[in-house]
């Protein structure tokens, strides 16, 4: 290969971190080699907590407060960014290298405009007077393909979407045309569909100014599409590394078979209820808005005993808001939630206190959906106590029965704080709170959104466990295609506050396709290193949902 | 009670200090009538005597021991204070977290009280407030927590707005749980780091107040021994350049920058749990 005899840009040589918390020093990064060429883009992977970003960010040869680097060597093109000095460094960050953060949405500063914010960079750096880089920024603009390149760059980052702001964040990075650019989980707050145009930008631009990249994510999926090389990291070791090819297939060590075959999980799908059967939650031509801006139009769907119903969509498509319309915190302006054939009041002050049980709801972020200052006794046995009357021992009885059910042993966390848990076992929390209140009905808004894969995946088990142990119903709220793969039995496609199209699950992923659904299913990263190409040639000749894609 | 242990031990030593000083306050408060070497309103000798082994401290306007009065001055001030205080947070915190709960027309009700009564002056609003009602401790308590529960009015809401947003809280409304559990077993928890840092700086500014009170006359009131009137006593020793009648002065200076200490360091505490 050409690469071959291309020089090295980056050599970091056992590189090792450390953390700083409860007053003591531990090792989050234990010796990692990185070889890099000019030109070249090496994807790192890992759970949260295997130190990719922290490894992407001494790339730069810098630390975040409460880290140092106790070992190893980093040089960038033959200077020794850990003996160089501070005013050096600067001097190289932002010229040579770039940063491209997950969030442009809090990276951008909001009080500025956007081309301001790109010339900041060369301008500091004396690579060019204000005026050029204004020009160039609106070049660079235009080959990322945001819409009005001439007059984007002069609005403020709230005025653009968050798609946009990605791209105009990496256009940003290439500003002084940087000779390495470290993208930190890029499109992982995006949904798919701009993701697909993310990817696509970011890749024809380091393609254009043969800028070498470090990629960090933990899709692997879209590193697939990205990486010439994958590096597989495990808290802060080096699991394996490898071209993307040979990568995906064929993992040698056993983790990596674990991460990929995480996708692969797919529970049996249910039975279809029988033609005479009640539903427990049927929601009937629902209109429902905030203030004078409507969110729902005429949506219904209906969830059956023992099923589980995924409601797609993107952001602002109304899924979550068809939750609150069911659980009573947004009365809908007309139409009915039914349970069990019978209409629920529409405000939950309304209910009873029956009714309120029968519904429970899982939250997406399990930090502020549990309260920081009770411990898991009161968390779990609140509900319990409330609905159930249960007092001492059996309330004791029923949360240590609970802890059992989520698969945490009762002794040993009982009375725990929340932020004494993983995320994964602050889900399992949140799941657990649902089940004492012995719902019929439990509603699941992006569950899994927030987890690692393999987190994710123990938590769509464990979901699926309990709701063939008590025949729940569920409503299962998610952008994530793979998720639904794995765990329903029928979805609802929601756009822009309408359903676009319902059925079972088999129906959902076999053509024909409503064109919005094609659209989203075929911006499904797939594990393939050519599915972008195929997917971007095909959508040229209109096909995969192009329609639909030049709509939005 | 183990954690409680280990969070004294990473105090640093400005907040050691602040709690040592505290509680030699606190202990002289308790134990006044068997440390104070005589008693709080006996006339012991003649006036303006200067230091000397019976009266450590000299004596004041009227032949009373300095010392004693100081001693019992911690005991009138600091509890008075701490009285104030503790009212005005009973008051403001409730009303405060009632507010952002339950919103609506009750949040603007209260909040819009709140806005006038802090638009006017608050010691002279004390002041016109203690000649309507005439002066005497426990309208002074009263008027100066009205007074100051509207501070922490400000402070409980702002906080709990913060708190109310969150999903637990959403969680427990659609529980079904009452206004009260809501407020007391899910906000409040939350609520009280800021709360109780703001406590320690409310009791300076109280404290501060009450002797400013005192000095003007309008607060408490003679004989009783208070560090306020103290100062106000003794003022004309200054002009011959003795620094007894700046005792009482140092005494209030000393606790209010103890108290500081003390609240900075949970400030910082709070502040770096929320990491």
């Amino acid at each position: 290969m050409s690469e071959n005899d291309k020089q090295t840009l980056l050599k970091i040589r056992g590189l090792r971190i450390e953390g700083r918390s409860d007053e003591t020093w531990s090792e989050i990064v234990r010796g990692v080699d990185i070889d890099l060429r000019r030109g070249e883009v090496l994807g790192l992977i890992g759970e949260s907590g295997a130190g990719k970003s922290t490894i992407g960010l001494a790339a730069m040869g810098f630390t975040r407060d409460g880290c140092r680097i106790s070992g190893g060597e980093i040089e960038f093109d033959g200077i020794d960014l850990r003996a160089t000095s501070e005013a050096q460094r600067r001097s190289l960050r932002g010229n040579r290298i770039a940063y491209v953060a997950q969030s442009a949405a809090a990276s951008f500063n909001p009080a500025h405009r956007l081309i301001e914010q790109y010339a900041e960079g060369p301008v500091l750096h004396g690579v060019m007077s204000r005026e050029q880089a204004h020009s160039d920024a609106i070049d660079l603009y235009r080959r990322m393909q945001l819409p009005n390149p001439d007059e984007i760059g002069f609005r403020y980052p709230h005025q653009v979407s968050g798609g946009q702001l990605q791209r105009a964040m990496t256009a940003m990075s290439m500003a002084c045309r940087p000779d390495l650019i470290i993208f930190d989980e890029p499109t992982t707050a995006l949904d798919v569909t701009t993701q697909i145009e993310v990817l696509a930008a970011i890749r024809n631009i380091v393609e254009q100014f043969d800028t070498a990249a470090i990629y960090i994510t933990h899709d692997l999926a879209v590193v697939a599409q990205m990486a010439d090389r994958i590096k597989v990291l495990l808290k802060g070791d080096e699991v394996e590394e490898n071209d993307t090819r040979n990568m995906l297939a064929r993992p040698v060590q056993e983790y990596t078979k674990s991460l990929w075959a995480v996708r692969s999980y797919q529970r049996q799908e249910q039975p279809l209820a029988g033609p005479g059967e009640v539903p427990v939650v049927s929601v009937a031509n629902v209109t429902a808005a905030y203030g004078a801006t409507p969110v729902l139009h005429d949506v219904s769907f209906a969830i059956h005993k023992r099923r589980t119903v995924a409601v797609v969509g993107e952001s602002g498509s109304g899924k979550s808001t068809a939750a609150r319309v069911i659980t009573g915190l947004l009365p809908p302006q007309s139409g009915r939630v039914l349970f069990n054939g019978a209409p629920l009041p529409p405000g939950y002050r309304q209910r009873s206190k029956d009714q309120l049980r029968q519904a429970q709801m899982i939250y997406q972020m399990a930090d502020t959906a549990l309260n920081p200052r009770q411990r898991l006794r009161e968390l779990i046995g609140r509900p319990a106590q409330f609905y159930l009357g249960l007092n001492g021992r059996a309330l004791e009885e029923r949360i240590r029965n609970l802890l059992d059910l989520i698969e945490l042993e009762p002794d040993q966390y009982i009375d725990r704080l929340p932020s004494e848990l993983s995320g994964g076992q602050k889900q399992r929390i949140g799941i657990a709170r649902a089940l004492a209140a012995e719902p019929q009905f439990i509603i699941c808004d992006e569950v899994t959104s927030a987890l690692d894969q393999l987190v994710a995946e123990g938590i769509l088990k464990l979901l699926d466990r309990l709701q063939s142990e008590f025949d729940l119903a569920y409503m299962f709220i998610t952008h994530d295609l793979a998720t639904v793969k794995s765990i329903a039995d029928e979805v609802v496609v929601m756009k822009e506050g309408r359903v676009v199209e319902a059925g079972s699950k088999s129906e959902m992923f076999t053509p024909p396709h409503d064109p919005y659904t094609e659209l989203l299913l075929s911006s499904v990263p797939e594990m393939d290193p050519d599915w972008l190409d195929q997917l971007l040639d095909e959508r040229a000749r209109g096909g995969a949902g192009a329609a639909a894609a030049s709509n939005s | 009670m183990n954690q409680f242990r280990k969070t004294l031990r990473s105090a640093p030593p400005s907040a050691w200090f602040g709690m040592l000083v505290i509680a030699i306050y606190v202990l002289a408060s308790i134990f006044a009538p068997w440390i104070a070497p005589f008693g709080e309103r006996e006339v012991v000798g003649a006036e303006y005597l200067p230091w000397d082994d019976t009266y450590l401290l000299g004596t004041d306007n009227l032949g009373r021991d300095m010392l004693t009065r100081l001693i019992y001055g911690a005991r009138n001030t600091v509890g008075i204070a701490f009285l104030t205080t503790a009212l005005a947070f009973l008051l403001g915190s409730v009303t405060g977290l009632l507010a952002a709960t339950v919103g609506g027309w009750l949040d603007q009700l209260l909040s819009r009280t709140v806005d006038v009564l802090m638009a006017i002056p608050a010691l002279i609003f004390a002041l016109l407030l203690l000649t309507i009602v005439g002066t005497s401790i426990t309208n002074m308590i009263l008027v100066i927590a009205v007074i100051d529960s509207t501070r922490v009015f400000r402070l409980a809401r702002a906080v709990a707005m913060n708190i109310v947003v969150m999903d637990y809280i959403e969680a427990a409304k659609l529980r079904g749980e009452g206004l009260w559990r809501l407020i007391t077993r899910e906000i409040l928890p939350n609520a009280m780091a800021p709360l109780v840092a703001e406590f320690g700086l409310r009791f300076c500014f109280v404290f501060l107040m009450i002797s400013a009170l005192s000095f003007l006359g309008l607060g408490i009131q003679p004989p009783t021994a208070d560090w306020g009137s103290m100062v106000r006593d003794n003022a004309t020793l200054i002009t011959f350049g003795d620094i007894t009648p700046l005792l009482p002065a140092g005494a209030i200076a000393l606790l209010t920058v103890a108290v500081n200490f003390v609240v900075d360091w949970m400030l910082h505490r709070a502040s770096g749990l929320k990491e």
